[in-house]
Formats: structure tokens, sequence, C-alpha cells
């Protein structure tokens, strides 16, 4: 529903001096266009190394793997972050990047392993605000800034990445572009594309954090404390 | 809370804030951490004036063509499943915002940082109807919990306190037990903000931008708490001030790059959030009504005037880390919740001369803001621009400045009490020299010298130098 819009719209318009509210789309002539030549012509091993520098400064661990170790990179990156309850996406990317065995093994180990269910509803979030490590994919990453980008979707709950004590991203190789002017214009041109996007689009860098005591950096204020990005080469 | 933080006037303001000694230590501490971010961050990226120039041009062309952009907007949020409301006054907005905590029944409704909330007094209004109101960005929820102290600054509110007081307040408030160290403050307000997300009933956040093209809203946080609200209440209500809009998600990934780099020196901050609509019949969380608020509130006032580029703003406050003036007057002594050189511009055209005629002559037309402003708004040009419109359409300079300009004329006018006057300037000043400078001067020299000495007037007067000056040249 759209309440109050004509009169609203319309006494803009009158500012603008127009008579009424216009209809065509405005054409968007910039002149200055300084996105296309920031980071451009990197190739991927360029990138990772910019990620890896970023990611000093915004306070999170960076690990390079093959997708054949992956999974003893993330038992050990899960071990060395205090182990379960762990909170995981329902996503086919883990089978495809070969965790399915590690994931059906933590539990054996005692370790409780909570995969998005959407037929349990909300309880999904209640269980995961419970877990000490949340895990999901990263869906595009920007090396310049360190930021890992998640569409929300059905098995994807966007408390995975926000509610657990500490935070894991999987960073297929494939997914790290140059900055967020890339991110940007996928998603434009899904939208020009007509496609619906993600109801919620996160761009997350680094573990949660402020600086409004004294100016004084404080890592991990309401979402996770601690986060690691694991790199998998996938080519 | 509204706009206006007190009824107390600018002077006597200022007289209490300089007093204020952390307050300036922190205030000017502050400024030159976030200036020199700021300048790292502009550096590393490079072709900094170029970036500027774009997000001048985007801001501008988005403001040229507001009424296109906002029906885009709301069209495609409706699409989404989203309600827009259009409100002209902060009465419209608060009311329709009260009329959804009524149909829910709400009780606990939880915010992430807002200005527009603030202008509009929107958690007033919540609390007469017995809500629970909280605060969730850490500097507001400090705020909040010390008897609803106002903000200092748009981007660290809680500038103006210590890590002393702010446990003396957790001490009293939440129980607190453990020491004054900011990771532990930090670590129990996250303890105990996290049972409160928790019981939410609504999550009320701001928007720093919202996207035309998609009918999306970006949030742009540190501390994630904007996630946080807009993830496990079941009800959103985005509050938004009309300008806050670009046309596509290539523009808002230009003007979030400037605004993290201009207000903290971050590339990005951690978390930037695009929200469309309420969730998907797949998702589970994520609410499931979604409303945006869109607010003018005396901004349509603004567009078509010769203020209009102030609308330019993105509220990174730039301009604040930068103004010698907020650098020793605080932010409080601006009375508004906007302060510094964008609250002396904006907070006029806002809220009306009546209460604010003296911020646009709190500055020293400097320009450091103007050179600042990642938008390219020219700051201290409206500042001067809001002085001539106060003294030649309002009539209404401050009596000071009259009663000086009008002795100046007076004197200036007539040769025989121009000389007089120059002539007389040492003895009448002498009582109050000292080593060629006025340390304790009288009458409007007052407020200058309670800051720094005035030079003395010189004993020989330029005319008479210069007829000395003239008969000796003539002489050789």
């Amino acid at each position: 529903m759209i309440q109050n819009r004509e009169k609203f719209l319309t006494n803009v318009a009158s500012r603008l001096s127009r008579t009424t509210v216009q209809t065509e789309k405005p054409v968007r002539n910039w002149k200055f266009r300084p996105q296309d030549k920031t980071l451009i012509n990197k190739t991927p091993d360029e990138l990772v190394s910019i990620l890896r520098d970023q990611c000093r400064l915004i306070h999170t661990d960076l690990i390079e793997t093959t997708a054949q170790d992956l999974q003893n990179v993330l038992e050990e990156t899960v071990a060395s972050y205090g182990d379960g309850p762990l909170a995981i996406w329902k996503d086919p990317r883990y089978g495809e990047f070969g965790l399915q065995e590690q994931i059906e093994k933590w539990p054996t180990q005692g370790i409780a392993v909570h995969e998005w269910d959407p037929s349990l509803g909300y309880d999904n979030v209640a269980i995961t605000e419970k877990a000490n490590i949340g895990i999901t994919f990263s869906d595009i990453t920007l090396a310049e800034s360190g930021t890992v980008v998640l569409f929300s979707g059905e098995g994807k709950g966007r408390s995975v990445s926000l509610l657990p004590h500490k935070y894991i991203a999987l960073i297929p190789k494939s997914t790290i572009v140059p900055r967020m002017t890339q991110a940007a214009q996928q998603i434009s041109k899904q939208v020009q594309e007509g496609k619906a996007i993600a109801s919620c689009i996160n761009f997350i860098t680094g573990p949660s954090n402020s600086a409004d005591i004294e100016m004084n950096l404080v890592v991990g204020v309401h979402g996770p404390v601690k986060a690691a990005y694991i790199v998998i080469e996938d080519r | 809370m509204a706009m206006k933080i007190g009824n107390e006037k600018f002077k006597d303001n200022v007289n209490k804030q300089m007093e204020d000694t952390f307050m300036r230590g922190a205030v000017a501490g502050a400024q030159e951490r976030l200036r020199t971010r700021r300048l790292d961050a502009a550096e590393e990226l490079g072709n900094w004036e170029e970036w500027r120039s774009h997000g001048e041009e985007i801001r501008q062309h988005t403001l040229d063509n507001l009424d296109y952009y906002l029906q885009e907007l709301s069209e495609n949020l409706q699409k989404r499943g989203g309600h827009v409301f259009f409100a002209a006054t902060a009465e419209e907005a608060n009311d329709y915002v009260k009329g959804i905590v009524k149909e829910k029944r709400a009780k606990k409704i939880l915010k992430a940082k807002s200005m527009v909330t603030e202008e509009i007094g929107l958690n007033d209004v919540l609390q007469q109807e017995g809500c629970d109101v909280i605060e969730t960005d850490l500097g507001e929820y400090i705020l909040q919990l010390d008897e609803h102290d106002p903000p200092s600054h748009i981007v660290t509110p809680a500038l103006h306190k210590n890590k002393e007081q702010i446990k003396d307040v957790f001490t009293e408030k939440l129980e607190y037990k453990l020491t004054s160290k900011p990771e532990e403050l930090a670590l129990h307000a996250r303890e105990k903000l996290r049972e409160e997300f928790l019981q939410a009933d609504i999550g009320i956040t701001g928007c720093n931008f919202a996207i035309a093209e998609s009918g999306s809203v970006g949030l742009v946080t540190n501390e994630g708490n904007a996630g946080m609200v807009s993830d496990l209440p079941d009800t959103q209500i985005c509050v938004m001030g009309m300008e806050r809009i670009v046309p596509t998600f290539e523009e808002f990934e230009v003007l979030v790059g400037l605004l993290t780099r201009s207000a903290v020196g971050q590339k990005l901050t951690s978390y930037i959030t695009a929200l469309t609509g309420p969730r998907t019949a797949e998702e589970v969380d994520g609410p499931s009504e979604f409303h945006l608020v869109i607010v003018d509130n005396g901004r349509s006032g603004i567009l078509g005037t010769e203020f209009q580029s102030v609308l330019q703003c993105i509220r990174c406050a730039a301009c604040i880390n930068v103004c010698p003036v907020y650098r020793h007057i605080g932010g409080h002594s601006y009375n508004s919740i906007y302060p510094g050189p964008i609250g002396a511009v904006l907070t006029p055209l806002l809220g009306g001369y009546d209460d604010f005629k003296e911020l646009p002559y709190a500055s020293t037309l400097c320009g450091a803001c103007t050179d600042a402003c990642p938008v390219k708004i020219p700051l201290h040009t409206l500042l001067h621009q809001h002085r001539q419109v106060i003294v030649e359409r309002e009539g209404r300079a401050p009596i000071s400045e009259k009663l000086a300009m009008k002795a100046f004329g007076l004197g200036a006018s007539s040769n025989q009490l121009y000389a007089a006057g120059s002539k007389m300037a040492n003895s009448v000043m002498k009582p109050f020299t000292k080593d060629e400078t006025i340390s304790k001067g009288p009458g409007p020299l007052k407020a200058w010298t309670e800051i720094r000495d005035f030079p003395a007037p010189n004993k020989e007067r330029f005319r008479d130098w210069f007829k000395q000056h003239d008969k000796e040249r003539d002489d050789a």
C-alpha cells in the first residue's frame, strides 16, 4: 500500500518548477566515472593478495587452501574457534566443495551442527542464536574492502552470519571481484533484467566493532566477535 | 527529543560547554583522529577529487529529479510487498508509526541509530504510548541510559562522555560490576541488548540511502545492530528523510564508499545491508511486514532555493570533524541534533531563524568544511548566504553587529569623527592594555579576549605615520 503520495510528490515537483510529477526516466549522464579506473586489470592472484592485506586491517583471519584440503582446514579453524555448536546454511555448495562428510562427522564428535531448515520456521533463529560459530559461503567477495556479500534466500538465513559468537566465511576464489563497484553492477543487472533480488543483501566486512567509547576500537559488539575467511582455490 | 535539544540561549550553552574540559579534549582528539583517517582513506583510494565530483553530480542529479525517484522507489517497494507512507510533517510520520504500534499491540521496540527519527521526536511519541523503546547503537544506548542525554556528534553520538562516566551510568542502570575498560563495557551492552533483540515486537531503522531501481533501503553500521533490528522483529519500519535516495545500486556503491571513508576512514564499514521489502515466502527470518516512511518535514521548502545543495548531505560528519568552532564549543552548544557546519546550515532551514539565528554566525568562514565535504556542498558559502538572508530579508542582524555597523557608518561618514575616533583609540584602550596586548577587553571585545588576546591599537596612527613619512621624503 502506498499512502499520501500524490500530494507529497506534486509539492516536490512544484518546488522543482514542474507542474506535474515527471514520469519519464531521467538520463544519467555522468561526467566523472572514477570507479572505471580503480583496481582494474587485476589477476585472480593479485585480488587474493589485496584481500589478504585488507584482512589484517579488519581483524579477520585469512586462510588460503585448495578444494582438496578444505575439509581439514575447516575442521582446524572450527577447533581453533572453540568448536560447536555450529550453524550453517542449507546450501548445495557445501556438497560441491566436499564438505558433506565433515558436516556428518562433527555430530559424531559431539559437535552439534544446525543446518538451516525452513520447515522449522522461527526455531532456526533460536538455535542459531545459541551457536558458537556460523559458517556460510560468500556469494560475491570484494578484495579491496575485505567484504563478503551474502544474498538471503530459502536455505540462507540472515541470522547465520549475524547471531553466532564467531563467523567463518567460505570464499571460492572465483567469487572475488576487485571492489563494491562490480558487486553493485551485478545486482543492478539483475534488477534491469527483471529478476527479483534477495530481500536482504548483506555486505559484511570482518567482525562487528564500535568506537563509541572514547574512540577506542572494540572488536565484537552486536554481531560476531571474531571472523575468519577461508579462500578456496576452486579452479 | 526533537531536533532542538534544549531551551538555553546559544551564548549560555557555549559558556557552559567551554568549561567542560574533558569534552573539549575529547572533541579535539576525536577530530584529529577522524580527520587523519579520512585523509589516509582518500589518499589510498586515489583520484579523491574525481570521486568527490562524482558524488556531487549524483546527489545533484537525484535532487533535481527527486519526484521521479521517490515515485520509482515507492512503486518498486510496493511490488515487493512493502508499505510506503509519505509524511509531509513530523506529526504525520509519528502518527503513522503510532498506528502500526497500536495495531500490533507492540510493547518492545528496538531502534538502530537514526538522525531523522531524532529529528521528528519519534521516541517520545512511542514512549507516551507506553512502549519500551531501546536504542541499540552503543553510543545511543549509553545516552539513552543516561536520562536521554542528547547526542553531540552525528556519527559518534556519545563523544562528549568519558569511560568513567559511562561506567557510572552502567553501574547505576544495569547493575554493572566491572571496570571502565571499553571492551568490558561493550561486552556488557552486547549481553543486555541481545536479550532485548530476541524479545522485540518492532524494529525501527533510519535509511542511509534508498535505492529507487529496486525499492531497497540501504543501512550502514559497524556494530551489526541494524542487522539485528531488521532481522529479528516481525515488523520493520524504516524512516527516511526524503532526500536520502539514489537511482541505482551503482550510485549506492559510490556514495557508500564516500560515506564510510569520510565518516570513519574505513573502505566499508562492517555491515552494509540492502533490504528489499519483507522476507519472501521461502524465508523464515527477517520481518513479515515492512514499512517505509518517507519524511519531508521542511525539506521540500529547501528544494529550488539557494540552499538546495545542503540536501546533498550524506551525514558523514567530515565537516564537523574539521571545524575549528565545533572543536571549541562542542556539539551541545548548537542546541540541535545536527551540530557543526552542516548543522549550522541545516538547522535554521528546518527549525527556523527564531530559535537558530545564531548558528550561521558560529563559523569563521574558513572553508575547511567545504574542502572536507565528500559531495562538495559549499558549506561556508551557505553559512554566508544565511547571514545575508538574516540581515537583508529578515532584517535581524545580531544587535552587536547592528550597533557596530551603525557606529562605523556614522564614524566613517564624517572625516572629523573618524579622525577623532582613531586618535582616541589608543588612550581609550589604555586601561585594558598590557605589553601591547589586551587580555580583558570591554564591551564587544569581551567575547574575543576571553579566548585570546587582542593587539592594542597602535600608538602611532597610520595617518600620522604617513604624514610624517611623506614629509621626510619631501625633505630628502
